[in-house]
This record gives C-alpha cells, structure tokens and sequence, in this order.
C-alpha cells in the first residue's frame, strides 16, 4: 500500500541526482584551489625562513629576504586603519543607532556598495589624483593607506553595523530609561557588547588591505628600495606588489622565490581571516541573548 | 526628558552636567552623521577626482567614435597616436564572460547545495572554506595563472602561450566564484522556512521544493549575486594583467592573449607624465570602468531590492 509508485520514485530518483550533481558541483569549486594552494605550500615551503622573512633582497631581488616588503605592508595596514577604522565605526553607529529609514540613508547605503564595488584600479586613479597630486602628499605611505582605506571602509562600515543591530534594543531602552542620552547608551551599553563583532570586521579589513595591489602601485609602493621607509611620507615597499614584480619584472627569478612570497602573504591572509572567523564562531557560542 | 527631580544639595551641579552630557551627545550626533555621510563623500570625490584628471582630454580633440570603436590603442606611436580602447573592451568581455560561463552555474549550485543539502558540520565546513577562497588576494590568482596555469595549459593543448583569455578566464572564475557562492547562499536563506515546510507537507520532495518554491522566492537575490559577480570580474586589475598575456587583440578564440581595460591602466599609468594626453586616456578608461560598475552595482541593488518589496 505504501509502495513507491513510478512518479515517486522518479521524483526521488531526480532529487538523489540533484544532491548528487549539486554537491559534485561544489566540490569542483573547491578542490581544484585546495590543490593549488597545496603546490603554492610544496614549492613555497622550502623557501621560507626565518632569514627569508627578517633580511632584505640581494642581487637584484633573486636572493635575500622580504624584509621590507613585509615591514611595509605591515605599515601600510597600520596607518590604514588609524584612517578607516573611526571614520568606519563612527558610519556604523550612524546608520545603526540614528539614521532613519528614508531615501538619504539608503543612498548612503548605496554609496557604501558601490565604494565596495568600484575596481581597485579606480581606487589606485582616486588615490594618485586626490592625494599624491592633490593634497601634495606624493607617492608615500600616506597617500597609498589612505586610498586603502577608502577601499577597505564599507568592510569596517558592514561588519560594525551588523554587530551593532545584534545588541537588542531593550538593552538600548533600559538606558534610555534611566535617563542616559543617546550616546551614553551607545558607549556603555551598545558598543561594550558589540565589541568583539567589531573586532572581527577590522580583522577582514587588516586581510583585504594586506593583499591589495592595484591601488598602491601608483599611490606609494614602488618596486625595489634599498632602505626601509623612515616616516608616512616615504615611499615603501610592499609583499603584494613584491610578488607581481618577482614573478614578472625580474628576469632569472629562481622559480621558488615567487612561491615564496606568494605563500608568505597567502598565509598572512588566510591567517587573518581565520582568526576572524574563530572570533566570529567563539562569539556565537558565547551569545547571552 | 531628562531627570528633573533630583532634590539633592548638588542639584545646580547636576543640572549643569546633564547640559554638558547634552552638548556632549549633539557633538557625537554630529560627528557619527559625517561618519555616515563619508562614502558618499567619497563616491564623489572619486569621481570628481577621476574626472578632473581625465577631462583635458576629454575636451581636447576627443572622438567619442574613436575612443570606443577604435581597435588601435597605441599611446605611444611615433607616426600617430591613436587612444581607442575596442580591442581592450573586447579583451575585458571576453574575459569576464568567459569567467562567468564559469563561475554562475558552479556558484550558484554550490549556493543550492550549501544552503539546501548539506547539514551541521559539513555545511560549516563548506561555508567556512568558501569564506577563505573568498580572500584570497588577486595577486596571487595572477601568480597562480602565471606560474601554474600558463604550463598546463601549453601542455594540455599544446599551444605556444598559455596566457590567454582561457587562462585569465578559469582564474577569473574560481576568484569570482566564491563570492557569488556566498552572496547567492544568503539569498537562498533569505526565503522563509515556512515556504519550504508547506512545500514538504504536501509531499513535495527536496529537489522539487527547490526548484518550484526556494528558487523562484530567490530569483531577485541570485540575480543581484551573478551581478556583482560580473562586476567583481569586471573591475578585476592584477590577476587579469597577469594572466591574459597583455596583447592587444579581438579574440578569435580562447587561446588568444587579449588585454584588459583595468590591465591597461595598470600597466601603463606608471610610464606616462602627469598631465600628458596618454594619461589623461587612462584616466577616461578609469572613468568609464567607474560609470559601467555604478550602473552595475545600481541595478544589482534596485534588483535585490526588489526582493525585500514583494
């Protein structure tokens, strides 16, 4: 009686198919980058050292170490976040705790998908006419972070605004309750809980501006320098670049030099994001409400 | 609003403090408002920039015909300069397009199979490791393109250059694939348990609540999703320049090297003074690259956006 008729069993046997093709489907999108980052690790591997990390090129950039290049990624990220991460947090607390739901704040919202969406060699244009001839700023460490920073900010803005909109508003009313003005509420109440999440967002931040290449090339990174950048307004160099240029301008590049690079600053990204997702999943476990 | 009925000796004291932590909160209140509007600041300062650097040539003897249908770009000629950017917008297209012949069908079955099969620790799994490919720096997919994909291809076709449109293409998609994997997944999400539970009770098996209910309830999302994948693909700089060979040329097939729109500027801006006419070009390609990912992300939005409405 509760036999299969035909129709079941053909629409049981397409959904066994569906699973089957759907999750073939994934895994090709999957396993062919976790082989490539498997032969990134295998020739990468024997390159990398402490030396390799600690020293600087030689002979023409086909020996040493990446020294500097890493020093001035390390640079431009920090003094990127000095720029984006308040002028993103600040964003964040508007559009979550103020703006109101009308055409203004969905047109910065819009704004905020489009300066994610707008490619990164526009950014690197922005970058070079705005603050390199502009503002004076020449090609340095400045000008260079400060176009990352624009680039990064609607990862900071997302990322805060939606850890903001996780602390429930009868926290925010049991303050407004007891008399406190709207930003006392936000600063002793909103922000102490939305913390972490906020620490998370700028973790993504730290990876993506690490790894950007375009917007520098034009904008403060330059190729090759034989000292280390001494304040914001040198030039520096820079691990993404470093790599285009190893694997491209250099002629007689002993092949695993690249693989070298490409893993340290593959691995300093991975690295990043997976601290962020290890916040991101300690936070949910730990979740009061 | 504020507490008036403090009876207390220091009540003047008070009262004065709440004016301070008044003026305190307008101050922040004001302060967090720029914060709001910056990105649209800077959306037109981007443009404003962009465009006074490019304008001169713009208004100097500017062919909106040769500019777009021209296939010769040579900036640096010595017989004659000619800026047209034909055979760089058809490097760009074909590309992308060919990325995206990748990328839409795979992510977007990846999406279904993320959101609607897998369960518990695989779907954890699956969701974090897409989340990581979805990182990986776009110097580095040019390197990949360079190093490995350029001597399987020689290899596996047996052709004399492996950095072509085929090359640049397969990178382009697996970059851009996790991203639409992961945007699309959300769409799917977005559709309430309770379609697919009234789907279920009437017998309807998985594939078939899928098919019939979660994906014509997602269609706007997964639309928006393939939209900003084109744009991500669009606006691509450094795998493209790394991969495609950066030859200019129409592409008659996929083993052609061709050369990008972003890859042009990339390559170029560096050489050229500030101010010259060959500068100035780039710049307009810049402009134009902004405009088309505008219009893109413009109606990527009115698209998801469409979604929340209905």
């Amino acid at each position: 009686m509760f036999e299969a008729t035909q129709i079941n069993r053909k629409n049981l046997g397409r959904e066994k198919l569906s699973r089957i093709v759907l999750g073939g489907m994934t895994a090709i999108l999957i396993l062919p980058v976790i082989l490539i980052l498997g032969t990134l690790i295998y020739k990468g591997a024997p390159v990398v050292s402490f030396d390799f990390l600690f020293t600087s090129p030689t002979n023409g950039m086909t020996a040493g170490g990446i020294f500097p290049a890493l020093l001035g990624t390390i640079l431009l990220v920090i003094v990127a976040l000095l720029a984006s991460v308040p002028l993103g947090v600040a964003a964040a607390i508007y559009l979550s705790e103020y703006a109101p739901d009308n055409w203004f704040t969905r047109t910065i919202n819009l704004a905020i998908i489009n300066l994610a969406g707008v490619p990164s060699i526009v950014h690197a244009l922005f970058g070079l006419g705005a603050f390199v001839i502009f503002f004076r700023f020449g090609t340095s460490i400045l000008a260079a972070s400060l176009t990352l920073a624009i680039m990064t900010l609607p990862v900071v803005i997302v990322a805060t605004r939606e850890s903001l909109q996780a602390v429930p508003m009868a926290f925010r009313e049991a303050c407004w309750n007891m008399g406190a003005t709207r930003w006392q509420t936000i600063r002793r109440i909103v922000l102490p809980n939305a913390v972490t999440g906020i620490l998370t967002g700028v973790i993504l931040e730290v990876s993506r501006t690490a790894g950007e290449t375009a917007p520098i090339m034009f904008t403060g990174a330059v190729f090759f320098l034989p000292f280390l950048p001494q304040g914001v307004f040198d030039q520096t160099m820079a691990l993404s670049l470093h790599l285009f240029v190893v694997s491209t301008q250099v002629p007689e590049m002993p092949e695993a030099v690249p693989y070298g690079v490409a893993l340290v600053l593959i691995g300093l990204v991975l690295l990043m994001n997976s601290v962020s997702i290890a916040l991101r999943m300690y936070l949910r476990g730990k979740k009061k409400w | 609003m504020n507490n008036k009925q403090s009876t207390a000796p220091e009540a003047v004291n008070d009262f004065d403090q709440l004016n301070r932590d008044w003026y305190i909160d307008k101050a922040v209140q004001i302060l967090v408002f720029l914060g709001g509007i910056s990105a649209i600041i800077f959306i037109i300062g981007i443009f404003v920039f962009i465009s006074k650097e490019g304008l001169g040539f713009l208004l100097g003897d500017f062919s909106f015909k040769e500019f777009f249908f021209s296939p010769n770009w040579r900036p640096t000629s010595e017989n004659k300069v000619t800026y047209g950017i034909l055979a760089l917008i058809a490097g760009t297209a074909s590309v992308t397009g060919l990325a995206m012949l990748i990328a839409i069908p795979f992510s977007l079955g990846a999406a279904i199979f993320i959101a609607e099969f897998a369960t518990g620790k695989t779907r954890e799994f699956l969701k974090i490791t897409v989340e990581l490919l979805a990182a990986i720096p776009s110097v580095v997919w040019g390197f990949i393109g360079l190093a490995m994909m350029n001597p399987l291809i020689i290899d596996l076709f047996d052709v004399p250059v492996g950095l072509n449109v085929l090359n640049a293409g397969i990178i382009l998609g697996l970059m851009a694939a996790p991203i639409m994997t992961s945007i699309a997944e959300d769409a799917l999400k977005a559709v309430p348990d309770r379609y697919r539970e009234a789907a279920e009770a009437m017998g309807a098996t998985r594939w078939q609540v899928i098919y019939k209910v979660v994906l014509p309830a997602a269609k706007n999302g997964l639309l928006g999703a393939v939209l900003l994948g084109v744009g991500r693909g669009f606006g691509e700089t450094m795998a493209v320049l790394m991969a495609t060979g950066h030859a200019i040329n129409i592409p008659t097939s996929v083993f052609d090297s061709v050369r990008a729109l972003t890859a042009t500027i990339a390559a170029e801006l560096g050489e050229t003074a500030v101010g010259s006419s060959h500068y100035q070009a780039l710049f307009t390609i810049g402009i134009s690259l902004f405009v088309i990912t505008f219009i893109i992300n413009l109606v990527a939005d009115l698209v998801v956006r469409g979604v929340k409405k209905g």
